[in-house]
Order: structure tokens, then C-alpha cells, then sequence
């Protein structure tokens, strides 16, 4: 099988987080290695008719602003969270800034949906007299597909490629392969990439209906998101933002840049048998399409970072599609125990723990598993903080849509 | 509306929506230099202006001589009373 291979080496040389936990990768990792929850009862839900869950994960504390009324005009609250988790992300990789504009520097940056509280407060209005006489210039630009990326790249200045994907749960990390085939095939040096969710009602509601969103744990929110569970009831749906600084790694060693992780694989594949029944063998196929362009064994791959959303039909298609390529040996966990699942931004902050988990030498668990359903059995779902060194990672994110998305991650280059 | 209270309502409609300080509003500020607004914003402005005022000035060919907020307000009490005038 013919697949495509990096010409260049792709590393990581900045991070930036806005989850639900808080402000930033340390946020991020503290409420990992506590076991926090950063599920909540959102109140306001229950004025909603039709929808049964009451729980979200939300980022706390973040209004945007410190960033300047002319540049923020155009910024949904996704987009908001995209720009300060780039901005940290920028910080720490500590790029030369007359580089940003030369075109070597672009972003990829997606979301689920564009901004529906920007849609629902302009058609709230509209609908009254249906006139456009009331309509801002903002709006445009807030609900732009590609508004989130724009925003990213206008702020700082990155004037280079600009792709905005969009491919619900699998959009940060489908957004972190493109920017590594990007910089790999030479295209372009560095790139700024991820993805960004902001909570809104539809989207709880969408997997409510489907009867794949988490309800029966509504006065106990710290213990509803359940992957790998029997006692599991489906997903917690939160927001945030993961950004990732993906560099050449010549032009990283050369200035001597701090080297975080080496991306090494990548794929993505589209299902067509079923809109939204996720499918083993498609999972299967696209993990095993990364560990080809990685060029490396099943063997060499020591943890998982499962998609798991804590859906009965999700959880049990990938367990049996890990175990069916990695063994019973392969230690797995899934973050959404803590985090809930913030969709787009899911493949980008998820990553980021993967990578913090490798630094630190430990594996953090699925938070809430207290008895695996059996038929979850197979790889070693582990349930409490781990010792082990890991060179070698399989990030995965599957989506709505039948689109699955795996990345590769190795601990440091060398 | 005296001339003193529809200035005032101009004013606190453009604080609020351009998030300036009451102490920037000055008539002589220059929109663009002073307040800091760009032609986006313009479109906003009179989208705002027709909302607070109830008077449609969005195709008056007197918008393109503001220069200062000093401009706004008497392009705006202008309006207000060819507006009452026709009424």
C-alpha cells in the first residue's frame, strides 16, 4: 500500500489551552493529574423544551476582554477561545515575529459549527420583522465558517495558508494532520493549528436526541461522564480551545527552540455506510493508515488516547477496534471522564495531554470508570494516574459524519 | 427630545456600542484619529444611530461630510427636524 510520507520532520514547539478547567496548559494539566471534574449543572437548560440533559462542560472566567474592541468585533466566543489559546501557544514557541507575514506561517484552525449564539441572538431579532435593517457588519465575520482561523490569523499576523475544517469531533485533530502534511511536504515552515467549540444548547440537544447525551446523572455532574462505563448514559458537551505550534524541526533546532513532541502520522478517512453509527473497521483502518505514514510497527505504540465519548455505541466500536490492532496489552484511557467532550476542540487539548502525559513520564486515566462495561473488554483501560514512559503515542477522534482521524506522537526528537 | 438629550442619547449609544470613555466625547474628537473607529464601524454607527433615534439616515448623502463627533450631532439634530417638519 502506497501511503503518504513526510519529506520533513514536523515538531511541536508551543501549546496553548482555554478548556474547561481554566485559562491555559497548566490549568489543564492540574485538573488531569487532581482527577477534577469540569462538568456543571447549567441551570438554564431546563427553559429549553424536548431536551433532557442539564449538564455542559464550560470554560470559566473568559470574557475576551483584553483583546481590543477593533480586533474583537469579529470574534464569536470560539473564536475568542481560539485567539488565547494561540496566543499561548505563540508565547511559548517564541517564533521571530518578522516571520509571520513572509507566507511560510498559516493557521488551521476549525469548529463544529460556526458560532451559533452569534446566529441565534441575530435571528432572535430578525425574525420579528424579518428586516436586515438592524444586521452589524460583526456578523459576517462572527459566523464566516472560517471566522475562528481569520481571527487567529489577523490577530497575530500569520499571513500564510488558511484552512478552517470542520469535521465535528474529528475537526482539531483533522486540523493538526493538515498543518503536519503541510510543513512535511514543505509547503509551509510553521503552522498554527486546532480547534474551537463554544457550548451552545443545539449541540447538547443534537446528541440528546439521539439519545447518545448524559441525563440520568443531572444532579450529580462530577460523575456523569462515564467512558468505557457500564454505567455510562452518553456525552457531556463542553467548549474550550486547543492550539498547537507545529514547526519544521531543522528550523526548531536551528534556534534552538524547546522541542515539545514530533508528530510522525497522520490519517483520515470518511465511513459511508452510516451518517453516525460509528464503524471498528473504519477505525481500525485509519489507525493503522497513520501507523503507516509514521513508518512504524503496532508494536512501538505504548498508550492511546481514546476518542471515547462515553456513548454506548462509540465507547464499544473503538475499544474492539484497539484491541483488534493493539492487543490486550495496549494501556488506554480516554479524557473525557473529566473534561467532557468539547467537540472540535477536543483533538487539540487532547493532544496536548498527551503530550504533557509523555513529558511527564505518566498516564492519566478515564476519570469515572468504575466498572468497565464487558463489552469494552480488551485493551488495558486503566483507572488510576500511571509511571510509565512513553516514546511512542496514538492520538485518536472520530466524528459525526463517519469521518476518523488518528495522529502519531513521539516523545521528543532526536 | 431637547437638542441636549438627543446629543446625550448619541453619545451613550456610541460609548456603548465602540466601548469609548465618556470622557473621549468630546465635539471636536475626530471619529477616525480620536475615537478610533474605521469604516466598519460607520455602518455600525448608523445601523446604532437609526435604532436609538428611530430616524432613517443610512442613504442621506450628509453622512459622508462627519468628520468629528461634533459633525454627528448636528448632522443628527439636523435630521431629527426635517424629520418633525415633514411629520
Amino acid at each position: 500500500m502506497d501511503v503518504f510520507r513526510s519529506q520533513r520532520r514536523v515538531v511541536v514547539t508551543g501549546m496553548g489551552a482555554v478548556s474547561p478547567f481554566g485559562r491555559g496548559v497548566k490549568e489543564l494539566v492540574s485538573g488531569f493529574i487532581e482527577g477534577r471534574s469540569a462538568i456543571v449543572v447549567l441551570e438554564e437548560l431546563a427553559d429549553y423544551g424536548g431536551l433532557r440533559t442539564r449538564l455542559a462542560a464550560l470554560v470559566p472566567g473568559v470574557d475576551g476582554k483584553e483583546i481590543s474592541r477593533n480586533k474583537r468585533r469579529s470574534m464569536s466566543r470560539q473564536s475568542i477561545f481560539a485567539v488565547l489559546a494561540a496566543q499561548e501557544a505563540l508565547t511559548q514557541a517564541a517564533l521571530p515575529e518578522a516571520e509571520y507575514g513572509g507566507g511560510r506561517y498559516g493557521v488551521v484552525v476549525g469548529t463544529t459549527i460556526s458560532s451559533l449564539e452569534t446566529s441565534e441572538s441575530f435571528f432572535a431579532d430578525h425574525f420579528r420583522d424579518k428586516s436586515f435593517a438592524r444586521m452589524k457588519t460583526s456578523l459576517f465575520f462572527k459566523t464566516m465558517n472560517h471566522s475562528a482561523a481569520v481571527n487567529v490569523a489577523h490577530f497575530f499576523g500569520l499571513e500564510g495558508r488558511l484552512l478552517a475544517p470542520a469535521a465535528a469531533c474529528a475537526t482539531g485533530c483533522q486540523a493538526l494532520g493538515y498543518a503536519y502534511e503541510m510543513i512535511a511536504s514543505g509547503t509551509q515552515d510553521v503552522m498554527v493549528c486546532g480547534g474551537t467549540e463554544e457550548f451552545h444548547p443545539l449541540s447538547a440537544a443534537t446528541f440528546d436526541l439521539m439519545n447518545a447525551a448524559s441525563f440520568r446523572y443531572n444532579d450529580r455532574p462530577s460523575i456523569a461522564s462515564r467512558p468505557f462505563d457500564r454505567q455510562r448514559d452518553g456525552v457531556v458537551c463542553g467548549e474550550g480551545a486547543g492550539v498547537l505550534v507545529l514547526e519544521d524541526w531543522q528550523s526548531a533546532k536551528d534556534r534552538g527552540a524547546e522541542i515539545l513532541a514530533e508528530i510522525i502520522g497522520f490519517a483520515t478517512l470518511t465511513e459511508t455506510g452510516s451518517i453516525a453509527e460509528p464503524s471498528s473497521a473504519a477505525m481500525q483502518r485509519c489507525m493503522a493508515l497513520a501507523l503507516a505514514d509514521a513508518g512504524v510497527e503496532v508494536g512501538s505504540i505504548d498508550y492511546i488516547n481514546a476518542h471515547a465519548t462515553a456513548t454506548e455505541k462509540g465507547d464499544i466500536a473503538e475499544a474492539k477496534a484497539l484491541v483488534g490492532i493493539f492487543g490486550e496489552q495496549i494501556p488506554v484511557s480516554s479524557l473525557k471522564g473529566h473534561l467532557g467532550h468539547t467537540l472540535a476542540a477536543s483533538g487539540g487539548l487532547e493532544t496536548i495531554a498527551t503530550i504533557e502525559m509523555m513529558r511527564r513520564g505518566e498516564l492519566w486515566p478515564t476519570r469515572n470508570l468504575t466498572e468497565l462495561d464487558p463489552r469494552c473488554l480488551g485493551p488495558r483501560i486503566f483507572t488510576g494516574i500511571e509511571k510509565q514512559t512513553t516514546d511512542l503515542a496514538l492520538k485518536n477522534n472520530f466524528a459525526l459524519g463517519g469521518v476518523n482521524s488518528s495522529l502519531v506522537i513521539k516523545a521528543m526528537a532526536s | 427630545m431637547t437638542d441636549a438629550e438627543i446629543i446625550s442619547l448619541v453619545n451613550d449609544s456610541l460609548v456603548e456600542e465602540f466601548e469609548l470613555e465618556n470622557s473621549a466625547m468630546v465635539s471636536e474628537a475626530e471619529i477616525f484619529d480620536d475615537l478610533g473607529l474605521d469604516s466598519l464601524d460607520i455602518v455600525d454607527m448608523v445601523v446604532v444611530l437609526e435604532g436609538s433615534l428611530g430616524i432613517k439616515i443610512r442613504d442621506d448623502e450628509g453622512l459622508r461630510e462627519i468628520r468629528t463627533l461634533g459633525d454627528i450631532h448636528r448632522f443628527i439634530l439636523q435630521k431629527k427636524r426635517e424629520t418633525e417638519a415633514a411629520s
